[in-house]
C-alpha cells in the first residue's frame, strides 16, 4: 500500500492483477472482505469499497450466502482495460520523453525492438 | 449509520488552561476513529469527557444516545483503556483478568488467553513489576477481550515493541471483522495506524481542526516540487501547508489539486508527490513560527 491513490482503489487493482495473472481463475471464490482486510492490515470497511468496485464493474459478482466469485470473462475484459491504460500511462509518456530528449521514432522502435529481443 | 458518540460544544477548562475547547463531533457505530494529535493536544482530557472520568466545563456528550454521567447502563457498554492505569497494589496480570468479566459482560475468557500467549504477559507477577510493555499489554488485551461496544484506547501500547503492536493491530483488525464495535485510537504512531483507521479526528489546542474520513483526508494534499520560481507561481492563490526551500528548488504541500491543476504542474515541470496521513497532520498541527514561508526563507537564503 502507498499513499498515491486511495487505499480501496489498491486492494482493487491488485485483485484485478490477480485475475489477470490467473491467479484467481474465473468462477472461483474469492478471499472474503475480512480476509482481505487482515491479509493487507487495513480496515474492513476499505477492504470492502474496493471489493464493491469490482462487483460494480461486473468483474465479481456475489453468491448470496456464499460469498464473493470472478465473473466469467472477466480477464479479457480486465486485459482489454488494462491495454488502454498501458497506451496511456506508459506509451505516451514514453513517446513524449523521446521526443524531449531527440529520439526519433524510427529509433524509439528500434530501441524497444533491442529490449523485446533480449 | 447511527452516531454512537455524540458531543456538542464540549469544553473543559482547568483554570486559565482550555484542554478542551468547544468540540462538536460524532463518531458513527462500529467504526474505527483515530484520535491524532501532539502532546498535550487534549486527546486524553477529550476521551475522560466522554468517558464520564470528567466533568465538562460546558457542553453536552452523548453516548449511545444518553449522558454517560453516573449512568452504569451506558457505562457499562464502554471499555477505557488509558495509557496510565492505575492498579491495586498487590495485584498480578491473572487478577487484571479475573475481575475483567465482572465490569465487562461480553468478556471472552478464550480470546484473553490467545491474547496472554501472543503478547507473553507473564500471569504471575505483581503488576509493579512488569516492564512498561508488559503493563500496555495487559491492557491491550482488557481492551480487545471485553469487546465492549464502544472502546476507547488512549496511546495503549507505551513501551510496546514493534513486534507486539504489530500483534495489537492484527488482533484487533480480525477480532473487528467478526465482532463489529466502535473503536476510537488515540496514537502518535499515525503511519503505523492510518490503514486501520476510516474515520479521523484531529485534535490541537483543544480544538478539533479535522474530522474526516481516512480516504478524503488521504487525498487532501499534495506535495508539489521544482524550481523554486516556478513552485511560487504554482502556489499563488492556493491554500499552502508547508514549504521549504534548498538552493533554486522549493517543495510546496498544498491542498487538493484538480485534474487541470496537476496538468498545469506538469505543464511547468512540477512534480507532484503523495502526502501520507502523517505528513499531512504534522503540517496541520504545526505552528506557523516552526514552519518557514516560501518567500522569506528565499531572500534571507539569497542575502
Amino acid at each position: 500500500m502507498d499513499d498515491s491513490k486511495p487505499i480501496f482503489v489498491q486492494i482493487a487493482e491488485r485483485i484485478e492483477n490477480d485475475i489477470i495473472s490467473g491467479a484467481l481463475a474465473e468462477e472461483t471464490q474469492v478471499p472474503s472482505t475480512n480476509e482481505f482486510a487482515a491479509f493487507y492490515r487495513i480496515n474492513p470497511a476499505t477492504a470492502g469499497k474496493g471489493v464493491n468496485l469490482l462487483v460494480d464493474e461486473g468483474i465479481l459478482y456475489k453468491k448470496r450466502g456464499i460469498g464473493m466469485f470472478v465473473a466469467e470473462g472477466a480477464q479479457s475484459r480486465l486485459k482489454t482495460t488494462r491495454r488502454e491504460q498501458f497506451q496511456r500511462e506508459f506509451v505516451r509518456p514514453l513517446v513524449e520523453e523521446a521526443a524531449k530528449l531527440g529520439i526519433t521514432l524510427a529509433q524509439l522502435t528500434q530501441m524497444i525492438d533491442k529490449e523485446g529481443s533480449k | 449509520m447511527t452516531a454512537v458518540i455524540e458531543a456538542s460544544g464540549l469544553t473543559k477548562r482547568f483554570g486559565s488552561m482550555t484542554a478542551v475547547d468547544s468540540a462538536s463531533f460524532s463518531i458513527e457505530q462500529n467504526t474505527i476513529t483515530g484520535l491524532l494529535g501532539r502532546n498535550g493536544a487534549g486527546k486524553t482530557t477529550l476521551m475522560q469527557l466522554l468517558t464520564a472520568q470528567q466533568f465538562a466545563t460546558s457542553g453536552s456528550v452523548e453516548i449511545l444516545g444518553a449522558s454517560p454521567v453516573e449512568n452504569a447502563p451506558v457505562l457499562q457498554q464502554v471499555c477505557f483503556i488509558k495509557e496510565s492505569q492505575k492498579y491495586p497494589d498487590d495485584f498480578q496480570p491473572r487478577h487484571v483478568f479475573a475481575s475483567a468479566p465482572w465490569f465487562f459482560p461480553n468478556w471472552d475468557a478464550d480470546f484473553a488467553e490467545r491474547l496472554i500467549a501472543d503478547f507473553r504477559v507473564p500471569l504471575r507477577r505483581r503488576m509493579k513489576k512488569l516492564s512498561r510493555g508488559q503493563v500496555s499489554s495487559v491492557g491491550v488485551i482488557v481492551g480487545l477481550a471485553a469487546r465492549a461496544p464502544i472502546t476507547f484506547f488512549d496511546e495503549p501500547y507505551l513501551g510496546l515493541d514493534a513486534v507486539a503492536r504489530q500483534v495489537f493491530y492484527d488482533r484487533l483488525l480480525e477480532d473487528y471483522a467478526e465482532h463489529p464495535r466502535t473503536v476510537l485510537l488515540s496514537t502518535h504512531l499515525i503511519d503505523e495506524v492510518s490503514n486501520l483507521l476510516e474515520h479521523v479526528l484531529v485534535i490541537d489546542d483543544g480544538r478539533i481542526i479535522v474530522d474526516e474520513d481516512a480516504e478524503t483526508l488521504r487525498g487532501r494534499a499534495t506535495t508539489v516540487a521544482g524550481a523554486a520560481s516556478a513552485v511560487e507561481r504554482f502556489t499563488i492563490g492556493r491554500d499552502v501547508l508547508h514549504t521549504e526551500r534548498l538552493g533554486g528548488l522549493a517543495t510546496a504541500t498544498v491542498s487538493t489539486l484538480s485534474e487541470r491543476d496537476r496538468q498545469e504542474a506538469a505543464d511547468h515541470g512540477l512534480e507532484l508527490a503523495p502526502v501520507s496521513l502523517q505528513q499531512l497532520i504534522i503540517r496541520l498541527t504545526t505552528n506557523p513560527a516552526e514552519s518557514t514561508p516560501l518567500a522569506t526563507t528565499g531572500s534571507e537564503k539569497r542575502s
